[in-house]
């Protein structure tokens, strides 16, 4: 297990995904600007996770599972797709994949910006909780599921089920979503929400001839947030 | 858990590597199925002859299985021993022959599967010590598809090791579990299927072998599945021309594809297929849920 880690890159074709996230969690929150660059990271799971540092990290290839899961503060670059559960509870900082994304991408993060330039598969962002996700091409179904705060941005379409169950969460579609999911309904665009929605795609930088006006605002009914025996059918 | 890998070679030239990425892929794959393997590859055969796949007993040598088919037949009955398996190559119009011979007189013996093409071999222990002991690396051929279990429904046996296969150049392998396959299993009895385990994933490979009798073609067979076919499943199926994918609507099993000129190759993680050649240029994708993917040698295209 003999990682050579010149302060900036590592090739985990030698040494394993473990000495790289053990050198990652030694650093603390005064470090800055430090770029690291991952090789070869030919599917392996857990590639920079709980990383706690204000640092940059670019993976050059495809990921497995739960890719920068629990980050805080650092910027992640993933160039290639992403497995399972990419960003997964993100408590900051932002990860962005430049290939496709597995699913449950973003599932329960509570902050910090995940891009996607392609397509997410299903159940993206379940249960997200303050994360904020733009995806720029489409998403799988039960996406949103459960979803708590934050912003789900789908470029492209939406599959079936979009936002079931769905506590509190923006979710902008620019195509066509498949089915809504319980207690999801479309909701008029107020101008805080279109503020919202221009400025993610600004940081996420979608094409900026994508207006923000070509998106549909999705949301909950609320009728499902304290049991009610008509309901019942739904829960 | 459990793992699945496939290849479906597009171009001749591979067929002679098919064994070896086979190996590798389903070696990446022990994490997901580290208690028993097995693989089924099609190579060489051909429409009037039939390759029995046998698991056999230990006290029963494989040369004395040759000389007794050689002499029941009437003719030289070529057969292959590789571990507790051998594969004994009969013509089509005698299997019917060598079927009664080994129900007769070698009952222990169990027959794994059957076809032209077709070699199926499976047993317990870790991915990689199933492949070395059945020498996958040294196989040639124009698909394989492989399994590694971590079994949560039915005893972990050399039987209940996947691929399962109930008709002929036909097998089946999944990651999941099925709810409703008591209740398959016994109408499928009903229509004359016989089932070897309690197995979930045997009713599947019934259900689509049964379809397939009455005339369906795979792709058909899998989509009647969709209604037919209750639970978790990512299924993986070959046939002696086809190779077809199928995820249940929910798709909480993992799959990933990876399709060059060259082949199509699935895995239930990227991990699993990062040694292909090309796969750096491949076409990579998830399988929509609920959508039939289908090739088929020659036209070797995906049919929606």
């Amino acid at each position: 297990m003999n990682t050579v880690i010149d302060n900036t890159t590592v090739d985990i074709a030698t040494g394993g995904v473990r000495p790289l996230n053990a050198a990652l969690h030694t650093l603390n929150g005064d470090i800055t600007h430090t770029l690291w660059r991952v090789l070869n990271p030919r599917g392996q799971h857990s590639i920079a996770v709980g990383v706690d540092a204000p640092i940059s990290i670019t993976i050059e290839g495809h990921v497995g599972y739960y890719c920068a899961g629990m980050n805080q503060h650092a910027r992640v670059v993933i160039n290639g797709n992403a497995g399972q559960g990419v960003a997964e509870n993100m408590m900051s900082g932002e990860v962005h994949v430049h290939g496709d994304a597995s699913q449950a991408a973003g599932a329960t993060g509570c902050g910090g910006l995940l891009v996607i330039d392609g397509n997410a598969g299903a159940r993206c962002g379940i249960s997200m909780k303050g994360i904020d996700i733009v995806v720029k091409g489409s998403v799988g179904h039960m996406s949103a599921f459960m979803a708590q705060v934050g912003s789900l941005v789908v470029c492209g379409d939406a599959g079936d089920a979009l936002g079931d169950s769905l506590y509190e969460a923006r979710l902008f579609v620019r195509g066509s979503v498949r089915s809504l999911g319980a207690d999801c309904e479309e909701k008029p665009m107020l101008p805080e929400d279109r503020a919202i929605l221009a400025e993610l795609l600004e940081r996420a930088g979608v094409d900026p001839t994508i207006s923000p006006d070509a998106f549909r605002l999705y949301g909950s009914a609320r009728q499902l947030y304290h049991f009610h025996i008509d309901n019942v059918s739904a829960y | 858990m459990c793992g699945i890998v496939g290849l479906f070679l597009k171009n001749p030239a591979l067929e002679p590597e098919l064994g070896r990425l086979t190996a590798v892929m389903l070696e990446t794959m022990t994490g997901r199925g580290p208690d028993s393997a097995g693989f089924a590859v099609y190579g060489a055969g051909t429409q009037q002859s039939v390759k029995l796949t046998l698991r056999l007993p230990p006290e029963l040598n494989p040369a004395s299985l040759a000389t007794r088919f050689s002499q029941a037949l009437g003719v030289e009955v070529p057969v292959t021993a590789r571990g507790d398996h051998a594969v004994l190559v009969v013509s089509a119009m005698q299997e019917p022959l060598a079927r009664l011979l080994l129900e007769e007189e070698m009952p222990l013996v169990r027959i794994v599967g059957s076809g032209h093409s077709m070699e199926l071999y499976k047993g317990i222990g870790l991915p990689a010590q199933v492949s070395t002991r059945f020498g996958l690396t040294g196989m040639a051929g124009t698909h394989a598809i492989g399994h590694t279990r971590m079994a949560t429904e039915s005893a972990v046996t050399t039987a209940g090791a996947h691929p399962f296969s109930t008709g002929r150049d036909q097998c089946l392998v999944h990651n999941g579990s099925l709810s409703n396959h008591n209740d398959v299993r016994r109408r499928l009895v009903r229509e004359g299927l016989s089932f070897e385990t309690a197995n979930d994933t045997e009713v599947a490979a019934g259900y689509l072998s049964w379809r397939m009798r009455d005339g369906a073609r795979l792709d058909e067979a899998l989509t009647a599945a969709l209604d037919d076919l209750d639970g978790f499943y990512t299924f993986v199926v070959g046939t002696e021309n086809g190779f077809g994918v199928l995820r249940d609507p929910v798709a909480c099993k993992p799959a990933v594809m990876a399709e060059t000129d060259d082949y199509v190759a699935f895995g239930s993680e990227y991990r699993a297929l990062v040694d292909l050649p090309g796969i750096e240029d491949a076409h990579i994708f998830e399988p929509e849920p609920a959508r039939v993917y289908f090739w088929e040698r020659k036209t070797a295209e995906a049919s929606a």
